[in-house]
């Protein structure tokens, strides 16, 4: 599975997302999901299966699909359970 | 042996390779495997020549409208803009940069580790563009080799550790933890911004930005690529119908029509700082976690400090409004300088974005709707006019029509520049001495307060 996720410029905040991501992936002992960061200008839908982006670019992410929208960016708890929730969908948990 | 040295001197002054040095460096810190280490370094190596190549992008849509904005008002028109500065001051800069970065985070491991000061900058593309500008004026000032490196790197530690300091009482206030704190270059803003924030509150009762309708479908203002392509455009076709067809088409467009030629510079701009951003996350793609990880291990009790955008959550409409405060404030400056005379500082979408949105959570935060009009409209001010204080002192990028854009490089320019038109080399490498000294002291006199009642309670 791949995961992308995403920011305004693609630098900091998706990059923070990523390695989040990767920490809890790593503490789940899940493998096989790769994980990557970009800007919403070059992020497509073809580019992953699941997207995760912050609420303040809910809007402009709309159209890249499987959307998962963070409230708060910097709360690990709710990326936890918003992770888990995709990774049982992808029966990969 | 003269010869290999030649060879590694050679080898190493070539900034492509030495900032795929230090991510192989931070690879094998981390014992990553042998082709995650090949793949890591492999990147960062083509990430910085990337990032070379979308200088040369940016310029060729740089060079004519500085022509053209010559040609209409007479003056220098300068486009704030950070990745633009930073990707052109690379060629000349690009070693002194990649090792002043390099140092500059141990320097903050060491701070962060020994002062009470456990602030851990991990937003790279901010460290990245921070020491080019450090690297820049000392160099300007006289500063060489070892000691170019050496208090270069005590200043970007410095910055990246008092920076996340100077904002984390009001990232208290917002957040309710403090846990957390915020690196970005537009700190002295924020700070600013949330003291002119708690002056107005006022009496009245506080109304929350979120509380109000505020029309959506702006959101594609976010994407950068269009934000800066659109605004861009505004401004390049204005120059040209000032400059006129007969300048642009017979010096410039090569008879292309003035008009398409503006519009296709503005999308190159874009284009420019596209492929420059698409370097910049190659370069710190395996940088940015070996500097995370090896912070987490030494600093055990370390306090992230993260981009800006972890604070936009809190109140997404006051970021918009933000923007647009910021933008005005941009456009009132300019207005301003146009009537002043001399250099013209145009409204930079990108830092008015960053900065100015912000700056409007801030001051929703402190004084809600007018909090965050007024917060930002001088951060919009203050990021309009620090610029202009730093082209003197950037040397011959002051000439190239892009300049550092966020307010934190206007305080450290004018902080380093400052110092070295009192005294040059010495009162520079004094006073960064003395800024350390005090952080030092600062920590002391906390520590020996926490002692005494602890000494009370053993009695």
């Amino acid at each position: 599975m791949k995961i992308l996720t995403v920011c305004g410029s693609g630098l900091g905040t998706s990059f923070m997302v990523e390695m989040n991501i990767q920490q809890l992936l790593n503490e789940m002992g899940v493998s096989g999901v790769e994980v990557n960061h970009s800007d919403l200008g070059s992020a497509t839908p073809e580019d992953a299966d699941v997207f995760f982006l912050a609420k303040d670019i809910a809007e402009g992410g709309a159209s890249l699909g499987n959307v998962v929208i963070l409230d708060n960016i910097i709360d690990l708890e709710e990326l936890r359970t918003k992770l888990t929730g995709v990774l049982q969908e992808k029966n990969l948990l | 042996m003269n010869q290999v040295l030649n060879v590694l001197i050679n080898v190493l002054s070539e900034p492509s390779v030495l900032v795929a040095i230090i991510a192989l460096v931070g690879l094998l810190a981390q014992k990553k495997n042998l082709s995650d280490t090949l793949k890591g370094t492999t990147k960062t190596f083509v990430g910085f020549l990337v990032i070379t190549a979308g200088a040369g992008i940016l310029q060729q849509a740089l060079a004519p409208f500085g022509e053209m904005f010559k040609a209409a008002f007479n003056v220098n028109g300068v486009v704030p803009n950070n990745e633009a500065i930073v990707a052109i001051a690379l060629s000349k800069y690009g070693s002194s940069t990649a090792l002043i970065m390099f140092f500059g985070m141990i320097v903050n491991l060491l701070i962060a580790r020994f002062t009470r000061f456990k602030y851990i900058f991990l937003t790279g593309h901010i460290t990245l563009y921070m020491s080019c500008m450090i690297a820049i004026i000392l160099s300007v000032s006289g500063f060489t080799s070892y000691s170019l490196i050496l208090f270069g790197a005590l200043t970007v530690g410095i910055f990246m550790t008092l920076s996340p300091a100077l904002v984390q009482p009001f990232i208290r206030k917002l957040t309710g933890n403090d846990n957390v704190a915020l690196g970005h270059s537009g700190a002295v803003g924020f700070a600013v911004g949330g003291l002119v924030g708690m002056a107005v509150k006022g009496k009245k009762e506080i109304v929350s930005t979120e509380k109000i309708n505020f029309p959506k479908g702006l959101g594609f203002l976010r994407d950068s690529t269009v934000s800066i392509a659109l605004t861009m455009a505004i401004f390049y076709v204005i120059v040209a119908l000032f400059a006129g067809p007969g300048y642009v088409e017979g010096k410039l467009s090569d008879g292309k029509n003035y008009i398409l030629f503006a519009v296709l510079q503005a999308g190159m701009f874009s284009a420019g700082v596209f492929v420059i951003l698409a370097g910049v996350r190659l370069v710190l793609a395996e940088i940015v976690p070996a500097f995370k990880g090896i912070s987490s291990k030494i600093v055990p009790n370390s306090k992230p400090a993260l981009d800006v955008p972890i604070i936009y959550t809190y109140a997404p409409n006051a970021v918009l409004i933000g923007f647009f405060s910021s933008f005005l404030g941009g456009i009132v400056s300019m207005l301003i300088l146009v009537l002043s005379g001399g250099i013209i500082i145009l409204p930079g979408v990108v830092p008015h974005f960053f900065t100015g949105a912000a700056a409007g959570v801030f001051g929703n935060a402190m004084g809600g709707v007018r909090g965050a009009i007024l917060v930002s409209f001088v951060n919009g001010l203050l990021i309009s006019f620090m610029p202009i204080l730093l082209i003197p002192v950037l040397g011959d990028l002051g000439l190239s029509n892009a300049t550092f854009s966020d307010s934190d490089f206007g305080i450290v320019g004018l902080f380093l520049s400052g110092l070295a038109h009192f005294g040059g080399k010495t009162t520079i490498m004094v006073g960064i001495g003395l800024v350390l000294l005090i952080m030092i002291l600062a920590s002391v006199r906390k520590q020996e307060s926490h002692a005494v009642p602890y000494k009370k309670v053993e009695k």
